[in-house]
């Protein structure tokens, strides 16, 4: 079912949304990063096609596009996992155990930190500041925030997932 | 201080919508301005107020905007530095989550002051539920004539857009920000020029803090003279501290400026999870920490300064004596050292190089030579680097070392591995 993503198949899906977010800002050049939200969020990640497409519909140079993708680390520039697991080590989260459920999410999915699982469901990574130290340790599940964690409350997140899963 | 204000809209549950906000006051304030205000007398009422910036440098906000010129003949700017980012910093998420109108209307009236046209939202990426009760926010102020074409009957005209950031720490910089606006990667620049004269597209610009637009919305709701009335002179108004780490009760809580660090991580904290407390974070991990005969310090911008830290964001995370010390100061480097934006050399190179340093000990690989070393990288990156992020992590390394020298030595004499390292509180 999957048809082959092409620049000009790009070009024909986001022109017309990203027409209407340059009106927003006086130089085109500031749409970028809103167009790679918009492709990353309609394709699930982006690469050097995307930065084609969005070069020629924003009519700004290639690099100008590219050099955004690699610099901001919210930009996916590989296939992801169906849930992203991001989970907080820093010091606030860290003090509450982070470390340790980070331990436990390797070994119960097989896969080291920045991986993805062979059967693409899980990728897991290690983040920054998530803004939930009140209720550490924090992990956001795509754009879901999960607080207060122990090992036992991923345990039941991941099993509810796979159970959400079979039945569908 | 009885009355909660910058917290009292949070736990509402129609707090996001606008008919709940008009009802309880809101953007009476805007309209005040408006109606009685020159731009110039909104200036000169937020200089009266005295109020400080809530984002980290406490840098007067009245002051700030006027120095944007008068007629520079260019477009002038207004921005919300909304990409809350520093550890321990969860503020700006709750007024954007449960507040936004507070936010929107401050920001409303400091463009009216400047003159600014067209304002810019900048909400970190992470930040989905900030992004969504945000943009949901500006639709309604829109419908309700708050923003667009002449506001509130007025001849004032204003657009507003949201601007999503995505994943630099850096972008709290301002002119990093203002880079991430005009689409390149977030590398601070050098000042002066000062945004104030040319920022934004080189044009004249205002960045401020979340929680600082909030205090403006509320100062001319409720005047500056309730505004003066709370905490110490030179630092007045309300306050949101965040409190976290290991300490009982965890949580956001309102306070003027000035309370003790001590009583604020014991009563509102609650005390430390076990034992006693070791250190305290006061403001975020760019702030150096203070250990616990420091506690007396008073929390407000001055009085931290003189003990060698900082207020920053108001972020205070705790330690208790399970937590080692040379652990946290690798995670806090590390942290740096992922968010150095690349641009200069001392921290991009400096930083990297400190947490090699710091995983070496922290493993019992430690070398006799290791703690001095750290001192020799700490002076370069603080000496050194171009903007704040690297002085702040130099600056928060330095102190871990300078209190806590003798648990860097017990690690590296004794090759132990400290005990808070890999397991829970």
């Amino acid at each position: 079912m999957t048809t082959k993503i092409t620049r000009q198949s790009i070009v024909k899906d986001l022109s017309e949304s990203i027409a209407e977010i340059v009106k927003r800002y006086p130089k085109r050049r500031s749409a970028i990063m809103p167009a790679l939200y918009l492709a990353q969020e309609k394709y699930g990640y982006i690469d050097e096609t995307t930065y084609q497409a969005i070069s020629q519909i924003l009519d700004v140079p290639e690099i100008w596009v590219f050099e955004l993708a690699s610099f901001y680390t919210l930009y996916n520039r590989k296939e992801i996992g169906k849930y992203h697991l991001q989970l907080c080590t820093n010091v606030p989260c860290m003090l509450r155990g982070a470390y340790d459920l980070m331990e436990h999410l390797q070994t119960r999915l097989g896969i080291k930190k920045g991986e993805t699982s062979t059967d693409g469901r899980f990728t897991l990574t290690e983040v920054e500041c998530i803004g939930s130290c009140d209720v550490a340790p924090a992990m956001m599940i795509n754009q879901s925030y999960h607080n207060n964690l122990s090992k036992e409350q991923l345990d039941k997140i991941l099993d509810g997932l796979s159970q959400a899963e079979n039945v569908l | 201080m009885s009355e909660l204000v910058l917290m009292k809209n949070f736990a509402h549950p129609d707090s996001t919508r606008i008919a709940h906000y008009e009802k309880n006051g809101g953007y009476q304030g805007l309209k005040k301005a408006l109606k009685d205000f020159s731009p110039d007398q909104v200036i000169d009422y937020i200089k009266t107020s005295n109020l400080r910036g809530r984002g980290g440098a406490g840098f007067p906000t009245g002051v700030k905007w006027s120095f944007v010129p008068k007629n520079s003949g260019k477009p002038h700017y207004l921005c919300c530095n909304a990409d809350e980012g520093e550890p321990g910093t969860f503020k700006d998420r709750l007024f954007m989550e449960r507040d936004p109108h507070r936010v929107i209307e401050g920001m409303i009236i400091a463009a009216y002051a400047i003159g600014a046209k067209i304002s810019y939202f900048y909400i970190r990426g992470e930040y989905g539920l900030s992004i969504e009760k945000v943009e949901q926010a500006i639709a309604e102020a829109y419908d309700k004539g708050y923003l667009g074409q002449n506001i509130s009957g007025s001849d004032f005209s204003h657009d507003m857009y949201v601007h999503i950031g995505a994943g630099a720490y850096i972008c709290g910089e301002e002119t990093a920000l203002l880079e991430s606006i005009e689409g390149r990667r977030g590398q601070p620049k050098l000042k002066p020029p000062f945004p104030a004269v040319a920022g934004l597209y080189e044009c004249p610009t205002v960045i401020n803090n979340v929680e600082t637009f909030a205090c403006v919305s509320h100062i001319f709701y409720r005047g500056v003279e309730w505004f003066t009335s709370i905490g110490p002179e030179d630092a007045p108004g309300p306050r949101l501290f965040g409190l976290s780490g290991q300490l009982k009760k965890p949580g956001v809580y309102e306070l003027p400026m000035g309370i003790s660090l001590g009583e604020l991580v014991h009563d509102y904290g609650g005390g430390p999870l076990k034992g006693k407390f070791k250190a305290v974070i006061p403001g975020g991990v760019s702030a150096p920490m203070i250990p616990l005969k420091g506690f007396d310090v008073k929390m407000n911008f001055a009085d931290l300064a003189a003990a060698d830290s900082m207020l920053g964001s108001a972020a205070v995370i705790a330690l208790d004596e399970t937590a080692s010390i040379p652990a946290v100061a690798r995670r806090i480097n590390e942290f740096f050292s992922h968010e150095s934006c690349g641009k200069c050399a001392p921290c991009r190179e400096g930083l990297p190089w400190g947490s090699k340093i710091l995983n070496r000990i922290e493993s019992g690989q430690g070398l006799p030579g290791d703690p001095q070393q750290l001192e020799v990288i700490c002076g370069s990156v603080f000496d050194h680097s171009f903007c704040a992020l690297g002085v702040g992590a130099a600056w928060a390394l330095r102190a871990t070392l300078k209190h806590f020298r003798h648990e860097y030595d017990a690690l590296i004499t004794q090759k132990t591995i400290p005990v808070c390292d890999r397991t829970s509180a």
